[in-house]
Parts: structure tokens; sequence; C-alpha cells
């Protein structure tokens, strides 16, 4: 039973092609628009600045036309699976932590720098992934963000955002 | 010869200890980006590529920078055959046909020998690849700087076009992920009116999008959410590799030259075209099954099928590089971010880089020589390390790569927003790669988007738009007949079949 829900279908590879061709249709659409708004065509000293633009959203309108057309007469395949149920539960488990690293590093209420939550973010994929013992987990996330800090503010002396533990030992 | 001389200055520029230890490095940092998951030549070199900066500012640091750089690429080659051949997972889309029969033989307990065959010809390959920078470059190069306006745009729609022509999947799925890479470029000031494009008043669009975050994207982000899809634990081959097993791999060897000789040519041909690496190793592949005695054992672990690929993918890894350096016009992603590198140090690519820095070009074809020499000693001699690291649980690798990616993103201009891009792009990089969408066409097109364009508007303005000017003589009306033909290729080779068919059928 459970097994059966894991192999379930988010949507099959026709849904995805079609949905992925709308997006660049609407895409294609809107870089046309915004083009000739502020002018796609021969001015006094040659091109406008939007007429390059321009046919470049004509041909991605065009290509998802086609892509489109291509998708609904696709043969059994387009039936398959994109991505499973099971599937797609693995891929958010890496995505929604990395967009919630992302926004420990820098929001507007507590910018923490980029070194602590790498260290929290290894720990915890060590923890819930790999099922490490904390000692472990200290060990190699502390551990190699004392060495990048050293690579990068030390040796070669590329800046990485900081937050308030660095400042507290006087790197700013 | 005056290009021999040349070359021995630029050995004696390359064979400094530093350099030499850079090279070292840059191999050994190559081979274990082209292993791990999620890093590849392209988005390892766009992640260290700010790691240059301070050293391209001292004298001869640029020479050293690329040094590095490129030498990792060529350990990125390399490594690709690591993972191909142990894990049955091609690093690189042009390692596919490495897994046919490299992951047999490993199987059948010969990966030492699956290994040794695919580094010596992936050494091969690149050497005949360098040759041909040797003593072609410097002819295109004299010969591009009478190139004008109307000339350079004619390269980059031959650029744009090979894709199209070139590409296995769907025709309209490259131009739509190549246009989407040139409304991407677009997106900021306009150079020439200096007017807002593309921006919907979002200040931080203002400085448009930079391929490097894009790179890191696609290539880093959307790889790893693609291998995670398939589970936690790579499953593969033990490797031994001693010096016995060399030996005899390397006697066996000769037996293929012509198969090393014809996937050379190959390569070299495909290479110097954009795109060129993935369609040239299984067309080799191809061409050594047919005309092979043992052309039916292709598949079920024949050396040779792992020497013909391999040696056209590293031919054309190699010449991919000659474009870039004599023209400016880079042919495949990797080469697109050391053309970044190039930019950044202050050195513009193109026909003049020969007559202005002799020192930097010498340096880095020497360097190429060198490289790959040293490039093949670290991988015969280190291979069980850099399978071990595969055996580092994912749960460690994952998160680690993930990290790495943001830091390589945030570096490239000290932004924020970029790694938010980062993972916009990871996201897409994941759902084009489900659907077949190709991801090199998008990247060439946001690194040459405005140079393109620049080219295109000055044509205009020559002819005073008229097209025309794309047959005004001989040299660019070639180009443009040639880029047109690649472009309608699909059509064209789709008509020439059912003609065929249907000439069978009566």
């Amino acid at each position: 039973m459970q097994q059966e829900a894991q192999d379930k279908a988010v949507g099959s590879v026709r849904a995805w092609e079609m949905g992925v061709a709308v997006l660049f249709l609407v895409f294609g659409a809107v870089v046309m628009w915004d083009s000739w708004r502020i002018g796609a065509r021969w001015g006094d000293d040659g091109p406008q600045a939007g007429y390059f633009p321009f046919y470049v959203g004509l041909f991605i309108v065009v290509s998802a036309v086609m892509i489109l057309i291509n998708a609904a007469r696709m043969g059994a395949e387009a039936g398959a699976p994109f991505v499973t149920r099971g599937q797609l539960r693995m891929v958010l488990t890496v995505l929604i932590p990395s967009i919630v690293y992302v926004f420990l590093i820098d929001n507007p209420w507590l910018p923490l720098g980029i070194y602590v939550p790498s260290a929290i973010f290894i720990a915890a994929f060590m923890r819930f992934l790999g099922k490490y013992g904390w000692i472990k987990i200290a060990i190699i996330s502390i551990g190699v963000m004392i060495a990048f800090f050293m690579m990068f503010e030390i040796w070669f002396q590329v800046p990485l955002p900081k937050g308030p533990l660095e400042a507290a030992f006087g790197y700013a | 010869m005056h290009e021999i001389q040349s070359l021995i200055g630029g050995f004696q520029v390359a064979l400094s200890w530093f350099n030499v230890l850079l090279m070292l490095a840059g191999i050994t940092l190559g081979v274990i980006i082209g292993v791990l998951p999620g890093l590849g030549g392209a988005n390892g070199v766009a992640i260290l590529l700010p790691l240059t900066f301070s050293m391209a500012q001292q004298p001869g640091g640029q020479t050293s920078a690329i040094i590095l750089l490129s030498c990792i690429y060529w350990g990125a080659l390399f490594g690709g055959a690591i993972t191909s051949i142990l894990f049955n997972i091609p690093g690189e889309p042009w390692s596919v046909a490495t897994t046919f029969d490299g992951y047999p033989l490993a199987q059948k307990g010969r990966a030492g020998t699956a290994l040794t065959a695919s580094f010596t010809s992936s050494f091969f390959g690149a050497l005949i690849g360098v040759l041909l920078i040797t003593f072609l470059s410097p002819i295109v190069a004299s010969f591009a700087l009478r190139f004008g306006p109307p000339e350079f745009f004619a390269v980059y729609l031959l650029t744009f076009c090979a894709f199209v022509g070139m590409s296995k999947g769907s025709p309209f799925k490259t131009i739509a992920a190549m246009m989407l890479g040139f409304a991407l470029a677009a997106v900021g000031i306009d150079t020439v009116t200096g007017q807002l494009r593309l921006t919907f008043g979002f200040t931080e669009l203002l400085k448009g999008f930079d391929f490097l975050i894009a790179v890191i994207g696609l290539f880093g982000i959307g790889e790893i959410l693609l291998t995670i899809e398939e589970g936690l634990e790579f499953k593969g081959a033990r490797a031994k590799l001693n010096m016995k097993v060399v030996l005899e791999t390397w006697k066996e060897l000769p037996r293929y030259w012509k198969t090393s000789l014809r996937s050379a040519t190959v390569g070299c041909l495909m290479g110097i075209v954009p795109g060129g690496a993935t369609p040239a190793s299984f067309m080799s592949y191809g061409l050594a099954k047919k005309m092979s005695k043992n052309g039916d054992k292709f598949g079920t672990g024949v050396v040779e099928g792992v020497v013909a690929p391999e040696t056209a993918a590293h031919a054309a890894g190699t010449s991919a590089l000659l474009p870039m350096i004599t023209l400016g016009v880079p042919g495949s992603p990797t080469a697109a971010v050391l053309l970044g590198g190039l930019l950044i140090w202050g050195l513009q690519p193109g026909p003049l880089l020969f007559t202005e820095k002799p020192d930097f070009v010498w340096g880095l074809i020497a360097s190429m020589y060198l490289g790959n020499i040293a490039g093949l000693i670290v991988v015969l001699t280190c291979v069980p390390l850099f399978a071990a690291i595969l055996r580092v649980p994912f749960a460690i690798i994952a998160p680690l790569i993930l990290v790495i990616c943001a830091i390589g993103a945030y570096t490239v201009h000290n932004s924020m927003f970029d790694v938010y891009m980062m993972l916009v792009f990871g996201v897409m990089g994941y759902v084009f790669k489900k659907l077949d969408y190709p991801m090199a066409p998008l990247v060439l097109a946001l690194v040459l988007g405005d140079n393109a364009e620049n080219g295109f508007r000055q044509s205009m303005l020559l002819s005073g738009g008229d097209l025309r000017i794309f047959y005004s003589n001989g040299l660019v009306g070639g180009m443009t007949s040639l880029a047109l033909l690649l472009l309608f290729w699909p059509l064209i080779s789709r008509l020439l079949g059912k003609v065929r068919g249907s000439k069978r059928a009566a």
C-alpha cells in the first residue's frame, strides 16, 4: 500500500512537457511585449533597443507552439510518469532545506552569514538522511566550515557573508 | 617554423615551478570535480574562477590562472571516465558512449584494463587536439584579423545553428533553450541605447544575468536533484590498478591504432564545431563498431569500444578551445567559462590575443601538452583514491556540494540575489534535463548574446538594414550558407530519409 503510493506519478511526461511549453509561450510573449514597448522597429540610427529581443521572443513563441503540438501528438511514452511521488519526495528533501539554507544566510531579519548556516545545513543532512552520531556530525560540519573560513577569508582573501558569530570573533 | 619557436617560448613560461605545481593541483582538483555528482568541468571551473581574481593581478598571473583552470578542465575530462566505467554514471554527456563497453568490462573484473585504455586514449585524443591547436590556431587567428562585424555575426550564427543541426532531440527544444539564453542575456541596460530591457522595474535585474550563475545552477544544483531522485547510494565496481595491468593494456592498445586515429580525426573535426563532443563520441563508437573485425562483440565489454569514444571525446573537448582562443567564440559551456575568466582578468579573447599576448597564448598551449601528461600520470596512479570519493556517503557529499555551489554563486558578484537565482536555475536544470531540453545552447546564448546582438546591429548599420550584407563576399556568404544548412539539417535529413525510405519500399 505504502509502496504503491510512492510509485504514483506526479503528472505524466506529456503534462509536464505541455506545462513547460506553456511557460515558454508566456515568457516569449512577455519578451515580445516588453521589446515592442521600448521600440522594436528600425529607428533613425539603426535598429532600436527592442529589435533583437523582439525576434528572440518571437522564436520562443513559435518553438513553444511546435513543442506543444509535438507533445499533443506524442505516442504511448507520453503517458509515462514524469516523476513518481517517492522521487519527488527525495528531490524536495534536498530542495526545501536548500531554500531555507539560502534564506538563513541572508534575510532582512537575522542574516547569519554563510558559515553558520552551512554547518547547520551539513549537520541536518547527516542527522536526518545519514543517521550519524552527533560527535561525527560536529567534527565534519564544523571542521569543514573552519577549513572553508581559512581558505576564503585568510588565504584567498575572498570575503563571504558573515553574521553575528564571526563578528564575535572580530571578523565583520 | 614560427609555431615551434613560439611553443618553446610557451614551455619556458609553463615550466616554472609555480606553474607546474598549479598544473598538478588543477588536475587533481579537476578529477575530483569530475568524479563528484553535481560538479563537472563547467560549473567546477565557474566556482573556482573567483579564486583566481587576485592571482591574475600579479605579473604573469593571468597565465598561471588559465593554467590552473584549464588543468581543472583536463582533470574533469579524465574524471568523467572513472565514473562511467566504475559506476555506469556518465559524468558528462560525452562519457555516455564510454559506459557502453567500459561498464561491462568493469563487471567482468577488468576495470583496470578499461580505465587504462580510457585514460591512454583520452591522452592520445587530447594530444592530437593540442597539435591541431598549435598549428592551426595561429592561421585561424591571422585570418580572423580581417573579420568585420558581418563575419563575426556569421560565426555566431554558425555556432548557434550548429547546435540545432547537431542536436539529437527535438530541434524546437534546442531553439527554445537557446532563445531563452538570448532573452536572459538581453535583460538589463542595453549597451547601445542605454535603455532598460526586460527589467520590469526590478533593480536586481539591472545588471542582467551572469552565465556563471546559470552554469552553477543548471549543471550543479540540477544534477544533484537528478541524482538524489535515484536514491542515496552509488553502487560501483572496485578499481584495482597496478603497473602490471597498465603495461598489459598498453601492449594491447597499439592494435587499435586505426580506431584511435579515426576517432581522433572525427573528434577534432567535430570539436571545432560547437556542441560537437557528444556527437563525436557516439559517431566514432558507431564507426568503430561498423569497421572493427569484432564489431558484433561491441557492448559486451571490448577494449576497442572504450578507445573509440574516449579518444574522440577528448580530441573534441580539446579542439573546442580553438575557436575560443582564436575567435573568442567558445564551443562548449566549459570553454565559455574559461572565456569568461579571460574577460574578468582583463584579456580580450580573439584574434588580437595572439599578437598582443603571445606569452599568455603560447603558455596556455604549452600547458595543454604538459597538463595532459601530468593528468595521465595522476589518474593512473590515483584511481583507487578518486573512486573512494564516490563511496563517501551521499548524506555528507550532497550538502557539501550544495554549500560549495552557493559559495561559488555568491563570489561571482558578491551578491545574494545570485544565490537565489542559482536555486531557480537549479530547478530549471532539473526539469529541462528530464524533458531533454539541451543546456549547452542556453549557456552559450547567455554568454554570447550581447556580442551576437552587437555583431548583428553593427552589420545592419553598415548595410543600412539590408540583410544581403551576410552574402556580400565569399567568406561571409559561405559561413551564412553553412549555418543555414545546419539550421535546417533536421528537416533536410528527415526529407532525405523519406526519399530513401520510399525508394526502399518501391
